[in-house]
């Protein structure tokens, strides 16, 4: 529809210079800068300068530090956690309301609630597994209450969960909260993959007499296989930079890296501001990894997806 | 072959997550109404209402959460706009800049900011005002990739191009087009993208704390520490305000499918 092409053979001026147009972004630029680019900049140079401003890689050694390191593989075992079991559930979920044909109405609460879920975390996310699974919470006060009569006259109940070694203080309780917000991501985020599946694909392998069980595992899945791993990238991602639940859950005794930069910015426990920055850089660098990982995925199920 | 069978794996599926949506919800409202031994009321929804604090902080993420909305739909409106227009290519670059906040999680941000505007030349932490902007434009930098989709969403379900032509060729300036034709039509864009961003603030914690403000996030964690009804209270408000916001949200656009005002 280009109706008016360049008749004039002049050179552009600078009203046609094709970089003038890009001016229009500069506003934007300038506030990515001022309030993006050059705060976190600023963050991870100080990770390579020691205390008087001269280069140095010394503040890595902050990542032979026992703490930190525990601190690491805590995180990345509460977001391997739930991104797994958030992952699988989700899918699970995904598929119930996509291709398992559930009813109507479980199919528009699930996805609405899905869309709130998702962005539901923080601080009230913890107080309503406190009153849901804490130790006076009503789930856990019906386990508690199942008894049954013992020997010698009194009363046993098995089922008290703080008696069988749960706690939701503890890592475990912080794997549950956190699946509240991530199998609602992984729903949202595979459906449209899943609505993808073609009807003809599973047909043409029933009519070559394919069990379902071989439909899905020589056609469905691994047709899904990148948007299935992308999304589990992004579920990780989505834990290992979360603060505010496990804050409020576990008042900080849970040692999450997010956790611990929180109380290097209160007072300087690490005894050295800069490895602080460098305990960050390290933290933004598996969070790069995994969700370049997750976009470069996207796009590949994106181009098998349209073939 | 049998479309009627009933999938009772689906439905497994599906009532176990209805469960874990509801049961914490329904866990919540019913300790947040136990306050008063052996009897259900409101109390604990009474004291916080009677608290000063929640008021103060209410007020003041409400106040956030409102500036950061107009200064997200300054930034992001002729900006999207702008790229749609003259300049697609850009998209990549935008793009990658629109999930930075995803790849530096907040805790880290703030203490970029803490590190970058508590000291010259560029001190904003000293007074409440200038801290009270820093948190603004943080607010703006954290609801970026929702604010910019939904802008780039509603940009792509309307004709840039021949919409500013018309009104060009009836005399609009730059203004004119953006104000009085671009917006009006992505009313709905920006509606969605606003009440995420006012979802996002009113329940943040991070920034607030770290930065030392009177917002909502920061009063809700130290009720938490002292407290064990009024907590649960709170919970159910903040899940209200949330849901609210979000669920507005779903109405509006599936209200506003066809979006273009202007015949196309």
């Amino acid at each position: 529809m280009n109706l008016a092409p360049s008749i004039s053979p002049r050179k552009p001026g600078w009203h046609e210079h094709p970089l003038r147009n890009w001016l229009g972004l500069l506003p934007f630029f300038a506030f990515i800068l001022f309030f993006l680019i050059i705060p976190s900049l600023n963050l991870f140079s100080g990770a390579f300068v020691n205390r008087s401003g001269d280069f140095t890689l010394g503040n890595m050694a902050v990542f032979r530090n026992p703490n930190v390191i525990k601190a690491y593989l805590t995180s990345l075992q509460v977001s391997f956690l739930t991104a797994a079991i958030g992952g699988l559930f989700g899918f699970f979920v995904a598929y119930a309301v996509t291709i398992g044909n559930a009813p109507r109405w479980m199919r528009s609460v699930i996805m609405t609630f899905s869309g709130l879920a998702a962005n539901f975390g923080g601080v009230p996310l913890a107080f309503a597994f406190i009153a849901t699974l804490g130790r006076t919470g009503f789930i856990t006060a019906i386990l508690k209450g199942i008894c049954f009569p013992g020997a010698e006259g009194g009363t046993v109940c098995p089922f008290n969960p703080y008696d069988n070694g749960f706690s939701l203080y503890s890592l475990n309780g912080l794997v549950l909260a956190y699946t509240y917000f991530q199998f609602p991501l992984m729903v949202l985020t595979i459906t449209p993959a899943l609505e993808g599946l073609k009807k003809e694909w599973r047909e043409a392998s029933a009519n070559l007499g394919a069990s379902p069980w071989q439909y899905w595992r020589d056609v469905a899945l691994p047709v899904l296989a990148p948007s299935i791993l992308g999304a589990t990238l992004l579920l990780f991602g989505n834990s290992f930079g979360a603060y505010a639940t496990a804050q409020a859950l576990t008042g900080g005794s849970i040692p999450l890296v997010t956790i611990f930069i929180g109380q290097q910015i209160r007072g300087d426990v690490l005894g050295n501001p800069n490895e602080g920055y460098a305990l960050s850089l390290g933290m933004v660098v598996i969070m790069a990894v995994t969700i370049v990982a997750y976009s470069a995925l996207q796009r590949q199920a994106a181009r098998w997806m349209k073939s | 072959m049998n479309a009627k069978r009933i999938n009772w794996w689906a439905i497994f599926w599906g009532a176990l997550a209805i469960l874990y949506f509801f049961l914490p919800m329904y866990g919540t409202l019913d300790f947040s109404l136990r306050m008063k031994r052996g009897e259900i009321s409101l109390l604990a929804y009474e004291i916080v209402f009677a608290d000063p604090r929640f008021w103060e902080g209410f007020r003041y993420s409400t106040l956030m959460a409102l500036m950061t909305i107009v200064i997200s739909v300054l930034v992001f409106v002729p900006t999207v706009y702008w790229m749609h227009l003259k300049v697609p290519q850009a998209r990549p670059v935008v793009e990658i800049i629109t999930i930075l906040p995803f790849i530096i999680p907040p805790i880290v941000y703030v203490f970029g900011l803490i590190r970058t505007f508590s000291r010259p030349p560029l001190q904003m932490t000293l007074s409440p005002i200038t801290t009270d902007l820093l948190i603004v434009t943080g607010y703006v930098v954290i609801s970026m990739p929702y604010m910019f989709r939904a802008v780039d969403v509603g940009m792509r379900a309307i004709d840039v191009r021949s919409l500013t032509e018309a009104a060009q060729s009836l005399g609009s300036n730059w203004f004119q087009v953006l104000a009085h034709v671009i917006v009006p039509n992505l009313r709905i864009a920006i509606l969605s993208g606003a009440l995420i961003c006012f979802a996002t603030v009113m329940g943040e914690l991070i920034l607030a704390s770290f930065l030392v403000r009177p917002a909502l996030g920061p009063y809700m964690q130290l009720l938490g520490l002292t407290k064990a009804y009024e907590p649960a209270a709170l919970a159910i408000i903040s899940y209200a305000l949330t849901w609210f916001s979000l669920g507005l949200i779903q109405l509006v656009s599936r209200s506003g499918t066809a979006q273009q005002l202007t015949g196309r």
